[in-house]
């Protein structure tokens, strides 16, 4: 289960900001490339929430800095990596 | 308090004696990092105190002129601390401002911008419906302060839906598809107010479109409207009358580059309203000295956010009148005011003689 949403995360991050999957590693942070920028962080927010089933929040939002921060703040929402 | 306390406070909640004490005490700690990290800013502060550089109330509140921020790179950080460049040019003038940022003041900007909408919009995004074309976003390197705008409000929606193709025309089509969903249901709408007047309140469409509960968001200025002999009141009874938005779900609000996150929401009567971690304090243009409530003049903008870049007190050009203090019909603690528009020429130069000098 876990290691089928970690790939889950991978293809949501790399579909959302148009990056290759190998990018996708749990130090990668909000605006540490250019692709990962605001506009993009929204459709990464959609992408998540489409692939996980999930709402997230406003706060959550703002807080999602990184994709390992993605994998804690998702795991608020009862997915499990 | 700590400033984390203080920040972390519920929105509106801090009236006037808690700005004379506890705000004031943060703004002394933010003037002083200032102080001893920005010679700019520590040659203007010398000229409005006698000796002690200590501000013993909120009237003392030393000021920058806003237009410093096109002449000069503010910052009271070191080089290395930067993370983003803010800029914006300015109507009146197409040099642009920047306002320097290191981590820490990017994130307390969306942290408190975040604070004073969840206040009127709960914690939930909402379906989110953008009076505007999404080809405002394309250059995202030199996007507009409309496009930052967008984006920054965009955090707050969900399903978001741009209102108007590349050619600035509705997409009917769309919106009806939209109507269909969430007619009635609690939505987010977020527009220029000039933008929304047009686009959305003169809009003539041959389905209905219910928007009951939704709460609409704008800003960016009545000048055009004026124009057209638009105020506040038209704008929402019209937007009222055709898609039953409720009036008190309509909020203006005012804001800056130079103090990105320290927006004024219009609070119930119409006015726009301080939160917990800014002031304003109106002053004559002539010399400078606070007018009493209901006096118009020159605004200056207060704001407990910047620390990267001395712009925690700026004199904007922007004409306005304090209307109030901490008795907004909907509760809210605070001054409210409300903007005349922008300072003659004539003004604007008077101040800056007066900072060159």
């Amino acid at each position: 289960m876990s290691s089928e949403n970690n790939q889950k995360l991978i293809t949501a991050f790399s579909t959302a900001l148009e990056i290759d999957a190998s990018q996708v590693i749990d130090d990668l942070k909000y605006q540490s490339i250019p692709e990962w920028d605001s506009m993009s962080h929204m459709f990464l927010i959609s992408e998540l929430e489409e692939v996980f089933e999930v709402e997230i929040e406003t706060d959550d939002v703002i807080d999602l800095s990184s994709v390992g921060k993605a994998k804690e703040i998702l795991t608020k929402y009862d997915v499990s990596f | 308090m700590t400033f984390e306390n203080y920040i972390e406070a519920e929105q509106f909640s801090f009236d006037k004696t808690e700005k004379d004490t506890l705000f004031l005490s943060l703004l002394n700690d933010l003037h002083k990092h200032h102080l001893g990290n920005s010679e700019e800013y520590q040659k203007i502060s010398a000229g409005f105190f006698q000796e002690d550089e200590r501000i013993a109330s909120m009237a003392d509140t030393p000021f920058v002129p806003v237009s410093i921020f096109k002449n000069r790179l503010m910052k009271s950080i070191p080089e290395e601390d930067i993370y983003k460049v803010l800029t914006s040019s300015g109507t009146t003038s197409s040099v642009p401002s920047r306002i320097v940022l290191d981590k820490a003041t990017a994130a307390l900007q969306t942290f408190a911008l975040s604070k004073i909408m969840n206040h009127v919009l709960g914690k939930n995004r909402l379906p989110m419906l953008i009076v505007d074309s999404k080809s405002i976003l394309k250059n995202r390197k030199t996007f507009s302060a409309r496009g930052a705008g967008i984006l920054g409000l965009s955090v707050f929606g969900k399903q978001h839906l741009y209102l108007l193709d590349d050619e600035f025309k509705l997409i009917k089509s769309a919106l009806q598809e939209f109507a269909k969903k969430h007619n009635g249901q609690p939505i987010l709408i977020f527009g220029f107010t000039f933008m929304v007047w047009q686009y959305l309140a003169e809009a003539e469409l041959d389905f209905e479109l219910d928007l009951s509960n939704a709460i609409l968001i704008h800003s960016g200025g009545w000048k055009k409207l004026e124009a057209m002999a638009v105020d506040n009141d038209t704008f929402k009874t019209k937007l009222k009358n055709k898609f039953g938005i409720a009036k008190e779900n309509i909020y203006n609000f005012y804001g800056m580059v130079e103090q990105v996150g320290s927006v004024f929401l219009e609070n119930s009567d119409g006015y726009l309203h301080c939160p917990n971690f800014s002031e304003v304090i109106i002053r004559n243009p002539k010399d400078f000295s606070v007018q009493p409530h209901g006096e118009e003049g020159l605004i200056q903008v207060i704001s407990l956010l910047p620390k990267s870049y001395p712009g925690h007190s700026i004199l904007t050009e922007d004409i306005g009148v304090v209307m109030g203090e901490d008795d907004a019909s909907n509760g809210w603690k605070g001054k409210y005011f409300k903007i005349l528009g922008r300072a003659k020429k004539a003004e604007i130069r008077g101040c800056s003689d007066t900072f060159n000098n």
